[in-house]
């Protein structure tokens, strides 16, 4: 069952640029469990697209199946939204972006439908540099089947029922970064903090935005012993800095200390300011990153933040120089060459 | 010896090795023919392989316009010692096999019944050129110069052909001009020309064109506004995006910015490629891809999200000899059953069957429109023989008034204006409902499509009622489908008569003339040609009308006659099966052979026995 949350609500909501309270961004009440990291990371989605004022309908949120991809439902009631097939959502993705280039692409997935069944399109969207944001949201377990192992559990992490996972695990960021993505972040549901700037950092970027989220599953992976647990990842997450989101329009109203601030104007002229922590880590060359990434994990930490940015990145429109006038928008007088045409090519074939 | 003797009338088959050159060749002498004003079918039978291995070109002169495959080899051209006992096998008493003598024959090959010619080609080449390569090529292109004198056909035909393909390359014009005439000139010093067999220009083309059927595919894509095109390559499906990127370059590219109308992507596999066409048509655009067989079998899955979250879907099916990798350059019509019920659940796919290039690219265009307009995948199905070989077909038209039909598509202003939307209400009583693209309306017309079971509202439910009421919508759209889909044709014969055949597809031309063999016999039958699925009811009314009814088809299953069996609820004793499988596509004399062994009892073959013995036929 699905329920419309009551349109009822504080008449003095603060509204944003283009006049929309946070309601005007919310969906249909949650059917996830009570707890479920995946509902914080909506309302994550919420408080970033309300925040940067961006016009509901001009999102299209796309998912594939389980527990991640009912998500959707749960935010931006007045998007378009497309629940796929299981694996499948990068090319449905694909395929709309190349449709309208105009609208802004939210893709939703979890570590079932990205590492597992999706490995393949998660792998091909990542390399053809895709305009879009790709959440992840990683719980390690298979949710909406009862609590088997993702191929994102850690080895010898064990869930509810299970005995610890004998495989490696498969790292998102790492394979995402090894594939080409042009934008790599890490963060975790229990952080809103860190998570909406990240959120909005990743829209704001032209190409493919991976930002893998760890969220616990409450119900079956959150147990002592499982490494996606809410306390588990608390104690062992560290940032790999922190981040301010500066929209275009706004005055930049906070001062740390120079010299350890790096600037990003990004695509749609909004800047980012990443305050790093770790001095050999830099988020603008992609071994750096890689590198960086392997360190934490051998530490038996996981790094989250802004791992990696490529601010020259060119999107798939670009490589195929898609006309700026959206594809869907084209009609006979844009597309069809006309009768005269084919005579000429009739009288090539006699 | 009684030599076949024949005026525009035979079969000749080129016997060559893969990655020599020889199609052009062999495709250069077709199209001479073709110039000549004949009535001219080339057929390219080829293994999946790129150098090496055996490969044939088989060319069909009809003085009566058949365009079919006949059956039978009048004329062989032997070119690969690999394959030369079975060519020289291949050949009709009284025909002639023409070889390259530079080493002597293997006298067991030798038969009485055939005229045996030998042209020193390897020699001849040898002797005028130093570079391997060139000796290659140009021996094929000798073998042309040498059948013009064989055949007495028109030598400037066949000069004004070399310099109009090489336009734009002249330097090669004369070279190939030069090689023509060796061949030509070797044959008129030593042999006496021309044979038995020969051709006469004649006016037999009107304003017809040679052309495969994929690049029809491609150009109908173009023309019927598809701007997103997403594949895998296959056999034998890989030229049609090769033709709609071909001509897109050509009139889609704005001159000023360089910017296209148009997204080609080669996908990572056939479940992407399905997926992206399903999120551009999804999004508004018109968007296809085009697969064979086994690329059907993934796309399986997705081609279910379509008919059920009802998301317009153009697939181009060029199909090939399956299961599994099959014989994957071989033609067949063998996915219709996988295609008519694809992906699990109940689903029902609209199929279309083109006959000719001229039919690739009207069915080709009309796709989008019927995709858009029914809300469900529009499966075109092709094959091998259509789509890779140049078919003698009328010419391409457009109607420049004609206007695209997007189907039902919700407005800003309707929405605006107040107008109710429910994505599955069904308002009209067709059982095709209103959608709207992404981003239309900032607070109204939104919704979420999904392949789990929702109300009329798009809103997710389990209730089974909801569940039933969409599907038996589903059922109602499905049954409002023959009005749109292309018709099927009737031939009637000029006698009263009982029976009758269906086919469909590549199968036509020759069971056409097949049934002229017949009526040559006093056998005389009507003929229906189906273009679509769902069967229209004169489909049923037709069979009906007849005692006997044979169905025609290439697939070992009787796939069609399945269907005609399942969706009308015909007995099996109500159709009986003209079958042809091995790879090539179905011939006349074939299918005479077939008919008149129903007619003249067997009826209660077993059946495997009856199956078995198909397989055979006759050297089809």
């Amino acid at each position: 069952m699905s329920y419309q949350i009551p349109r009822f609500r504080h008449p003095e909501l603060p509204v944003n640029d283009l006049g929309y309270t946070k309601a005007d961004y919310e969906g249909s009440i949650s059917t996830l469990c009570a707890g479920c990291g995946h509902d914080s990371i909506s309302g994550a989605i919420v408080n970033a697209c309300h925040e940067m004022s961006i016009e509901p309908h001009k999102i299209a949120k796309l998912s594939g199946i389980g527990c991640s991809s009912k998500s959707p439902t749960y935010f931006l009631g007045n998007s378009h939204g497309f629940n796929s097939v299981h694996g499948r959502m990068p090319s449905v993705v694909t395929g709309a972006a190349m449709a309208n280039r105009e609208l802004l692409y939210l893709g939703v997935s979890g570590d079932g439908d990205t590492a597992s069944i999706g490995m393949g399109q998660f792998a091909h969207v990542a390399r053809r540099n895709l305009n879009m944001v790709y959440i992840v949201m990683n719980n390690g377990c298979y949710g909406l089947t009862k609590g088997q192992d993702s191929a994102t559990a850690d080895e010898g992490s064990a869930s509810k029922k299970g005995d610890p996972n004998p495989f490696s695990s498969i790292d998102l960021c790492g394979t995402a970064l090894q594939m080409g993505a042009t934008f790599v972040a890490r963060s975790f549901s229990g952080d809103k903090r860190q998570l909406v700037p990240l959120i909005k950092a990743a829209i704001s970027h032209r190409g493919f935005a991976l930002i893998d989220i760890i969220s616990p599953c409450v119900t079956f992976n959150n147990n002592a012993g499982s490494t996606k647990s809410y306390e588990f990842v608390r104690e062992h997450a560290e940032a790999t800095g922190t981040i301010d989101f500066v929209p275009l329009s706004k005055e930049i109203t906070t001062d740390y200390e120079a010299g350890t601030v790096h600037e990003v104007t990004m695509h749609n002229g909004s800047t980012i300011h990443l305050y790093k922590v770790d001095e050999n880590h830099d988020p603008f060359d992609r071994r750096s990153a890689l590198n960086t990434m392997e360190e934490y994990r051998a530490n038996d930490t996981i790094l989250t933040g802004l791992i990696y940015i490529d601010e020259d990145s060119r999107d798939l429109h670009d490589v195929l120089q898609t006309s700026q006038r959206p594809l869907n928008q084209l009609d006979e007088t844009d597309l069809c060459p006309g009768n005269k045409m084919l005579e000429n090519i009739n009288a090539s074939l006699r | 010896m009684k030599q076949l003797s024949s005026v525009n009338d035979f079969v000749i088959k080129f016997a060559n090795v893969n990655g020599t050159g020889s199609a052009s060749a062999n495709n250069l002498f077709a199209k001479a023919l073709f110039r000549m004003g004949l009535a001219v079918s080339p057929k390219n039978i080829f293994p999946s392989n790129i150098q090496g291995l055996p490969t044939w070109y088989e060319v069909r002169v009809s003085e009566k316009g058949y365009l079919g495959r006949r059956g039978g080899v009048d004329i062989a051209l032997s070119v690969n010692p690999q394959s030369m006992a079975q060519d020289i096998q291949d050949v009709e008493p009284g025909g002639y096999f023409i070889y390259d003598n530079t080493k002597p024959l293997d006298l067991r090959l030798l038969r009485d019944d055939v005229t045996i010619i030998g042209i020193p080609l390897t020699q001849i080449c040898n002797e005028q050129y130093q570079d391997p390569r060139q000796r290659q090529l140009f021996k094929n292109v000798i073998y042309v110069g040498a059948l013009a004198a064989l055949l007495d056909m028109d030598f400037k035909v066949l000069t004004g052909l070399v310099e109009d393909q090489f336009k734009g390359k002249e330097k090669l014009v004369l070279p190939n001009i030069h090689a023509l005439e060796l061949g030509h000139h070797w044959v008129r010093t030593n042999l006496e020309c021309p044979i038995g067999i020969r051709v006469e220009t004649r006016e037999r083309t009107e304003d017809r064109i040679l052309l495969d059927g994929n690049t029809a595919l491609g150009l109908g894509a173009l023309y019927g506004g598809a701007t997103v095109a997403a594949w895998y390559p296959i056999t034998p499906s890989t030229s049609v995006v090769d033709a709609f990127e071909k001509y897109a370059k050509r009139v889609r590219i704005d001159p000023g910015t360089g910017r296209r109308n148009y997204a080609i992507i080669q996908a990572e596999d056939e479940l992407a490629a399905i997926g992206m066409v399903i999120g551009a048509s999804w999004n508004g655009a018109r968007a296809f891809t085009a697969t064979s067989g086994p690329g059907v079998s993934l796309m399986a899955e997705f081609l279910g999200l379509a008919y059920f979250a009802e998301i317009p879907t153009v697939l181009f099916n060029v199909q090939r000899a399956g299961p599994s990798t099959g014989m994957p350059t071989r033609t067949q019509q063998s996915d219709v059953l996988s295609c008519a019920y694809a992906s699990h659940g109940d689903t029902k796919q609209v199929l279309l069957f083109p006959s000719t290039p001229k039919e690739c690219f009207d069915f080709g265009a009309l796709s989008f429109d019927l995709a858009e307009r029914l809300q469900t995948p529009i499966i075109l199905m092709t094959d091998l023989d259509l789509g890779m070989n140049d078919n003698m077909s009328e010419p391409l038209s457009w109607d420049d008034e004609r206007r695209y039909d997007r189907g039902k598509v919700m407005t800003e202003e309707e929405l605006e204006a107040g107008t109710e939307f429910g994505r599955y209400l069904d308002v009209d009583g067709d059982g095709i409902c209103y959608r709207t693209y992404p981003g239309t309306h900032p607070t109204r017309g939104s919704f979420f499509t999904r392949g789990t079971s929702r109300d009329e509202y798009a809103v997710y439910t389990e209730k089974g009622e909801e569940y039933e009421k969409n599907m038996l919508r589903l059922m109602r759209k499905w049954e409002t489908i023959p009005e749109h889909v292309p018709a099927p044709e009737v031939v009637e014969s000029a006698h009263n008569t009982d029976s009758a055949v269906l086919y469909f597809g590549t199968s036509e031309a020759s069971s056409r003339e097949a049934l002229d063999y017949l009526a040559e016999d006093g056998i005389h039958m009507n003929a229906m040609r189906i273009r679509a699925f769902p069967f229209n009811n004169d489909v049923k009314k037709f069979i009906e009308r007849h005692k006997r009814v044979f169905v025609i088809e290439q697939n070992r299953d009787a796939q069609l006659r399945t269907l005609l069996m399942a969706e009308f609820e015909f007995g099996p004793d109500r159709l009986k099966s003209v079958l042809c499988f091995d790879g090539t596509p179905i011939s006349a004399r074939n299918i005479r052979k077939q008919i008149k062994g129903h007619l003249q009892g067997g009826n209660v073959t077993p059946l495997h026995r009856h199956t078995a013995a198909r397989g055979r036929g006759e050297a089809s």
